[in-house]
């Protein structure tokens, strides 16, 4: 007489089986691979676009600068005055006009440069020219100023400080801001599960009350077997959903880039030509390596288990709560009371966990709050790749589980109850009254 | 032990509202047992005491001789008031699924839904969902599913509402036939007239209180009134009546007759045998009606609650 399997196996069934639920799961990746297919076809169709940019050095000192690139080209004027040469701009109807003036030393030169264009010019297109006028320009003044520039190369030194641990364990900026996507993925995707399947529970809890198929069940089936094997069935489903998105949209990406693929990394290259250049230096495949030793060099075991264990606790204590809202109420719109309570904490933990594990990841707060059950799961998965001791981990693990069998207990009380109340919306006075039932 | 279920001096408290106190019934077995009482009495209550659905604040609840405990579920098939299915699920489905949860196997489950189908006249519903079914198709599997497990004991709040007369008319006689085949049965309603019709047992609740119970005829027999509807044909209309308003309480009835009689109600005195008044009356009149006012489930029901 196992009556949990069976409710699991019914819930996970019927979601499965669901229309919206299979048209959910095979298009929610095709729509998000076209979105990026789109967004990257539409910025590669921007960028398509030759921009033919007209240069006015009355100086003559900074022509030399000025290299055609794929897309954006560059029109050298000569013996025109300023006010011609705009006119003349416009008729041909090209992207702006970059005017230097002539003046006796660079400082002056530098304020006297001007871009002028029909339109708003694009933000990246001026950086650019900015980057490349002041490297041009500080070269000049240096030589004028007697500096030799190979020498001045050469002083340039690069750091980048070691960090070590008193126990040797070593780290830098590069590994930090890889532990920090690690768990910052991992709350991310702890927060988006409790709300998308917590949701999927209530409405499941609701539609047995509307159904009024709940006293049938109840009658077989004991309410907190009932509850669980709902959440349970829920969950199942959810980690299927996940799992075939994750699936369809490995294989999509795959088609996408084999077909556009490598106009999109072209494009993004071309888009920042120093990049591209850094990409080349061997400064630049040190940090590459540096950032696959990061993520070899994470605590990848204790990831992985505290991942389980935080999520599978802080999903059971969200959505036995979820569980309860449903049971209260009646229908979907009296939920909204009820659901503030419930993602306060959720919303503050992930807020904590970006702007406090960024800042400290072992401060107070940062620490408090790997404590506090409603929103260590997320706090405390985004601390551990920065290496949190396993003591303080099992400890927060505890007070989540035992907080976890208080909420079930509480769920189940509110549920037991609230499942055979029909009309009118209870209060929060009134739900304390059900644990007396 | 010929009671199947004994509830002894069950009460039960939701917050300060009292929803049963003290409340004891014996339901024998083989019978149809009729739970009655004005909206709001605590039948309900009872009920879900029973399927272990709510806890008595005290008093124990005895199947068959033991303690109720979880076990016991497979042995009781409950028809709630409110009662629905999954809207969504298809009909073969839901009904496996919800005799597995009364602890049937799948196969077990299978062969007997295929036969109470059949009965029943749907078994071509096997594969539609029930959004698809009218309310009475629908009633139809709960009943089902509700005696599929063939439980000892079933228990049927308003078991015919939503259905139309004929459908009420099928079920009436499938619970009449399970009982016939030793099942018992707990029956809640306001309907009187089918109280008269199944049941052999009543208890009637009243404001969380249990104010009547006993074998039906037992209860007819305590409020007899002994009154006697008669239709007489005479030729001195005034004067015989007259002379019967000295000697008896008598009031006018109401009846169908073919003859143009004078109806009356005529209550002897305790412990009179009416072979007495019939006498009397042959003797001024002729009798053409003679007939005994029992009181209807409706009256003991209406008279009781009203006296409390």
């Amino acid at each position: 007489m196992n009556h949990l399997g069976l409710v699991i196996k019914r819930e996970y069934l019927t979601k499965v089986k669901n229309k919206s639920f299979i048209v959910m799961t095979i298009l929610s990746p095709l729509i998000m691979i076209a979105l990026i297919a789109l967004v990257a076809y539409l910025s590669q169709l921007n960028n398509n676009k030759e921009r033919i940019i007209s240069v006015l050095d009355e100086s003559g000192l900074i022509n030399d600068v000025f290299k055609n690139t794929e897309h954006t080209k560059y029109d050298l004027l000569e013996s025109i005055t300023l006010d011609d040469a705009k006119l003349l701009v416009e008729q041909q109807e090209k992207y702006g006009l970059l005017h230097i003036e002539n003046k006796l030393d660079i400082d002056a030169i530098a304020k006297s440069i001007k871009f002028y264009s029909k339109d708003t010019p694009s933000l990246t297109l001026i950086s650019d020219l900015e980057g490349k006028l002041e490297k041009k320009l500080t070269d000049l003044k240096r030589k004028e100023l007697g500096l030799d520039i190979e020498k001045l190369k050469l002083s340039e030194t690069n750091i980048n400080i070691a960090q070590e641990s008193f126990i040797g364990e070593k780290t830098s900026k590069i590994d930090n801001v890889v532990k920090l996507a690690f768990g910052g993925f991992a709350g991310y995707m702890l927060f988006m599960f409790i709300i998308i399947y917590g949701n999927m529970i209530m409405r499941s809890v609701i539609e047995e009350k509307t159904s009024r198929i709940i006293e049938v069940i109840i009658s077989s089936v004991k309410p907190v077997q009932l509850m669980l094997g709902k959440i349970i069935g829920t969950s199942l489903a959810g980690i299927t959903q996940f799992a075939i998105w994750i699936v369809i949209g490995g294989v999509l990406m795959q088609i996408v880039s084999v077909v556009f693929g490598l106009n999109i990394v072209e494009t993004q290259m071309q888009n920042d030509e120093i990049l591209q250049q850094a990409m080349q230096s061997p400064e630049a495949q040190e940090s590459m390596q540096s950032l696959i030793n990061a993520i070899y060099h994470l605590p990848l075991l204790n990831l992985t288990i505290a991942f389980v264990l935080f999520f599978i606790g802080g999903y059971m204590l969200y959505s036995s709560l979820y569980a309860a809202i449903g049971a209260a109420v009646d229908n979907e719109t009296d939920t909204q009371q009820f659901m503030l309570p419930i993602l306060m904490p959720l919303i503050l933990a992930v807020y904590v966990g970006f702007f406090t594990v960024i800042e400290d990841p072992h401060g107070t707060v940062s620490t408090v709050f790997s404590h506090i059950p409603f929103t260590s799961p997320v706090v405390m998965l985004m601390r551990i790749p920065f290496g949190v001791p396993i003591w303080e981990q099992l400890i927060s693990l505890i007070i989540l589980i035992g907080t976890f069998m208080f909420t079930v207990w509480f769920a189940a009380k509110i549920y037991r109850v609230g499942i055979l109340m029909y009309g009118k919306k209870p209060t929060y006075k009134e739900l304390i009254k059900w644990l007396k039932y | 032990m010929n009671d199947l279920l004994v509830a002894n001096s069950v009460s039960k408290y939701f917050g300060d509202f009292c929803a049963l106190n003290n409340v004891s019934i014996a339901v024998p077995k083989g019978t149809i047992f009729g739970l009655l009482g004005p909206n709001g009495a605590g039948k309900t209550t009872l009920i879900r005491i029973i399927n272990q659905i709510t806890i008595p604040d005290t008093g124990s609840v005895f199947l068959d001789g033991e303690p109720l405990q979880p076990h016991h579920i497979q042995n009781i098939g409950y028809l709630p008031e409110e009662r629905g299915l999954y809207k969504t699920m298809k009909v073969g489905e839901q009904a496996l699924y919800l005799a597995q949860l009364k602890g049937m196997q799948k196969a077990e489950a299978k062969k007997r839904l295929k036969y109470w189908f059949e009965k029943l006249e749907i078994g071509d519903w096997w594969n539609k969902k029930i959004q698809e079914l009218s309310k009475g198709m629908a009633q139809k599997i709960q009943f089902v599913v509700t005696v599929l497990h063939q439980p000892k004991l079933l228990i049927f709040d308003e078991p015919f509402s939503g259905f139309d007369p004929i459908n009420a008319n099928m079920i009436k006689n499938e619970i009449l036939q399970l009982r016939d085949e030793g099942a018992t049965v707990i029956f809640s309603t306001h309907r009187m007239e089918s109280v008269e019709e199944l049941c052999d047992h009543i208890a009637l609740i009243h404001e969380s209180n249990k104010i009547l119970d006993g074998k039906l005829i037992d209860i007819k027999r305590q409020f007899k009134t002994n009154t006697f509807e008669v239709g007489l044909s005479a030729n001195n209309e005034n004067e015989l009546t007259k002379d019967l308003q000295s000697k008896f309480e008598i009031s006018k009835a109401e009846f169908k007759s073919l003859n143009n009689d004078i109806k009356l109600n005529i209550k002897i005195p305790k412990g009179e045998s009416p072979n007495d008044l019939l006498l009397y009356l042959t003797q001024h009149a002729q009798v053409n009606h003679f007939n005994e006012l029992v009181p209807t489930a409706s009256d003991i029901f209406i008279q009781t609650v009203k006296n409390n």
